[in-house]
């Protein structure tokens, strides 16, 4: 059993943060890996990037977004409560090196997996500026956090309610197109990942995105997380997640990423329906 | 006594009782239900009792095979499980999955004229036995030596070494990658062939005798094989199986529909999504579906869609009938459950909607040529054939190969050129100090009770290194 020992709740709910006691997986965790949690024994594995580990404490934190029967299952976990497995640490960790100028680019809860990469960047001597960006300015998620783990952060609402108003992208190609930058780091929604690569292309700056498909065992016996990656196919749960975000085929892993939709509305469905006669 | 031969020579093999195909097509239930102790006796009885029985040479860990059998035979129940345990702590495993048709009932001298013993159901009715009335007493086992010995995968070959370890005396720790242990036995093989319960049962045997048992350890990720070495480990067998699913590189492989046998068996057996939504883990419910390949891993995919609802069931495999590796008795089973083979065919892509959704496939018209290496007769497209089969769900059971994710963290263990551990063929012995290695990751995908055999002969060669040092 895997303990809770912090639990927050932001943007309202929407978005939950775990601190999660599993010594064995604290001691190796490397930024960019990920961990599949389970709730109980009838559970679904999910698979989730880590936003940070602390191998004194023997701590990992996920910060996940509720969307559907498992994560909101998830949710009623309650600091003292444990999720039955949690298994890792998974995937390839992020090849962190020095290269000079780089942007970060996060969306959604895709900020949570953001930050352990650029503190690690911005360690390692890079001048690192960050954007993050969402809907409106109540579903911003660590923005403080952001803001000392980069030498820069640029935030970005699609509303206008802080920051910039428009998109991430807006922001990043006006300073590819005064900064000669090295590295694009971008993690977030699929469409902001596809959006945020092909300005990069044009641009001809190096582009990695971490990519969270869908999964059983994470590590490499089921290939339900494959993707194509310069027209081969690769396993997100052990080639990745971290790809070239160039060669990424985005429209499949859409696609692949719709594939239980129908399912996944029936057991959210089952489970308030549960949830709600109690 | 020729006589006496003649007389049990008559009587016929007793069936085990199944369910009717209509009926258990629909359902996850097992499929034969088992003897009753009066069934059991009277084949018992069928047994002749060879001074030198070819059953048990055929048997990759040589239980005593006509030993089980007389203890059966007099109705002297523990004393059968006894006999058993003792070549095998598997045996209600072993007595329903097992190619006996090859191994033991393929070495009956009753098979020359006749029908062979049925030594899989008796093995089978002598563990179920056991586990419904039996004592529950446990088997003796020797002083404890103080080494720790750490298996690597909890399927039949990690079961198989941590049983004979654990007698021998030795503190036996097994890593499971997995949330429950058991491998191919809780993830690979259906419920209808082999109740989950079952394999918890025999589980929960070795976790009696002693076995510690880490779930959710990934060996290469979460510990690395020198970590255990550092922790206090005298030695390690690895049977992490293969683990790495084989696609055809067809074009549109990777539109929504298409699976590994690994995940699609994963799903419904490890993860219980044929329960769904009772449990949370989703499973796609094909129409009309298309299995590739027809090994028994394609024959259990078949039948758990069959199960989960399908309209149609087809086979698609490019060699004819006689070809197909899986067991005569399962295909048999699949085609009575409504399965239909589609032989001589080969699949050279896949057809998929606007969503990126399956459609179909479309399919090529194989003929027979010169025997190729393996001694088959090489498949050859007939031109011009190509016809589309519909299909929503493709599941695609074509083999496996080695998952690279513990041999590529252990530099020092030498690999051959597809992966695979080697290992010395009489010890299991790999390349690196301590560590041995057997089942699937060292001979390709393979059947359990080789994976078994395999593990017998690692855990007699471990028990000589701690014990005698060599």
């Amino acid at each position: 059993m895997f303990k809770i020992v912090r639990r927050e709740e932001m943007t309202g709910g929407t978005v939950i943060l775990n601190e999660i006691e599993a010594p064995l997986i604290a001691k190796k965790a490397r930024p960019g890996q990920f961990v599949i949690l389970k709730a109980n024994e009838d559970g679904e594995r999910i698979p989730l990037t880590m936003a940070d580990s602390d191998p004194e404490k023997g701590t990992i934190t996920i910060i996940y977004m509720v969307v559907g029967k498992s994560t909101a299952l998830f949710k009623t976990l309650q600091v003292g409560d444990s999720y039955q497995d949690v298994i890792g640490p998974l995937g390839k960790a992020t090849h962190l090196e020095k290269v000079g100028k780089v942007i970060c680019v996060g969306g959604g809860t895709g900020v949570a997996v953001l930050h352990p990469i650029t503190r690690g960047l911005k360690e390692i001597g890079n001048d690192v500026t960050c954007i993050i960006g969402s809907r409106t300015k109540d579903l911003l998620i660590l923005e403080k956090e952001m803001r000392e783990a980069s030498h820069d952060l640029r935030i970005c609402t699609d509303d206008g309610t802080y920051g910039h108003h428009g998109f991430v992208t807006q922001v990043m190609e006006e300073i590819l197109k005064s900064d000669e930058v090295k590295l694009v780091v971008a993690i977030g929604p699929v469409p902001m990942m596809k959006a945020v690569s092909n300005i990069t292309r044009g641009y001809n700056v190096p582009t990695m995105v971490s990519l969270n498909p869908i999964m059983v065992d994470g590590t490499g016996m089921c290939g339900g997380c494959r993707v194509t990656v310069g027209n081969e196919t690769k396993f997100a749960c052990v080639d990745g997640p971290e790809f070239d975000g160039h060669l990424v085929d985005y429209d499949e892993l859409i696609m692949r990423l719709q594939a239980y939709q129908e399912e996944e509305k029936t057991s959210h469905k089952h489970f308030c329906t549960i949830r709600d006669s109690k | 006594m020729t006589a006496k031969v003649d007389k049990k020579e008559k009587k016929s093999r007793v069936p085990m009782p199944e369910q009717e195909p209509k009926v258990r097509a629909r359902n996850f239930l097992e499929v034969p239900t088992g003897y009753t102790v009066k069934m059991a006796q009277e084949e018992a009885e069928r047994c002749l009792q060879c001074k030198k029985p070819g059953c048990q040479t055929g048997c990759p860990v040589g239980v005593d095979i006509p030993g089980f059998i007389d203890f059966l035979a007099q109705g002297d129940m523990t004393g059968a499980i006894r006999n058993l345990w003792s070549k095998n702590a598997l045996p209600a495993v072993c007595g329903r999955v097992c190619p006996q048709e090859i191994q033991c009932e393929g070495n009956c001298i009753l098979g020359k004229k006749g029908e062979p013993v049925a030594i899989g159901n008796l093995e089978r009715f002598c563990a179920d036995y056991e586990r419904e009335h039996g004592t529950g007493e446990l088997p003796p086992k020797q002083a404890a030596t103080g080494k720790k010995v750490a298996v690597v995968g909890s399927g039949p070959s990690g079961l198989t070494v941590a049983g004979d370890l654990i007698t021998k005396g030795h503190d036996v720790t097994i890593f499971e990658a997995f949330h429950k242990a058991g491998g191919v036995l809780v993830y690979g093989i259906p419920e209808f062939r082999l109740p989950k319960a079952i394999v918890a049962s025999e589980v929960n045997f070795l976790s009696r005798l002693g076995v510690n048992i880490e779930c959710n350890a990934v060996v290469g990720r979460t510990v690395s094989l020198d970590e255990l070495f550092a922790e206090g480990y005298d030695a390690i067998y690895v049977g992490v199986g293969a683990g790495l699913p084989r696609f055809m590189n067809l074009p549109g492989e990777n539109l929504v529909g298409i699976l590994s046998a690994n995940e699609y068996l994963t799903r419904a057996n490890l993860m219980k999504a044929y329960k769904y939504p009772e449990v949370d883990t989703p499973i796609p419910k094909g129409k009309n579906v298309v299995v590739l390949g027809a090994g028994n891993v394609a024959m259990d995919s078949a039948r758990t869609a069959m199960r989960l609802g399908a309209d149609s069931v087809k086979i698609v495999y490019r060699r004819s009938q006689e070809e197909m590796p899986a067991r005569k008795a399962e295909i048999h089973h699949a085609q009575e459950e409504g399965i239909e083979l589609c032989l001589l065919t080969n699949p050279t892509r896949y057809l998929g909607n606007e969503k990126g959704r399956l459609t179909g496939m479309e399919c090529l018209k194989m003929e027979l040529g010169e025997p190729d290496d393996s001694g088959r007769r090489r498949p050859v497209a007939v031109k011009g054939s190509e016809f589309q089969v519909d299909c929503d769900l493709c599941i695609v059971a074509v083999g496996s190969g080695a998952n690279p994710l513990l041999t590529s963290e252990t530099t020092d263990m030498k690999l051959n050129k597809w992966g695979y551990i080697v290992t010395d063929q009489q010890t299991g012995k790999t390349t690196k100090k301590g560590v041995w290695a057997g089942g699937d990751i060292v001979t390709g995908a393979a059947t359990v009770i080789l994976a078994m055999g395999a593990g017998r002969q690692a855990a007699d060669s471990i028990h000589n290194y701690l014990t005698l040092g060599w």
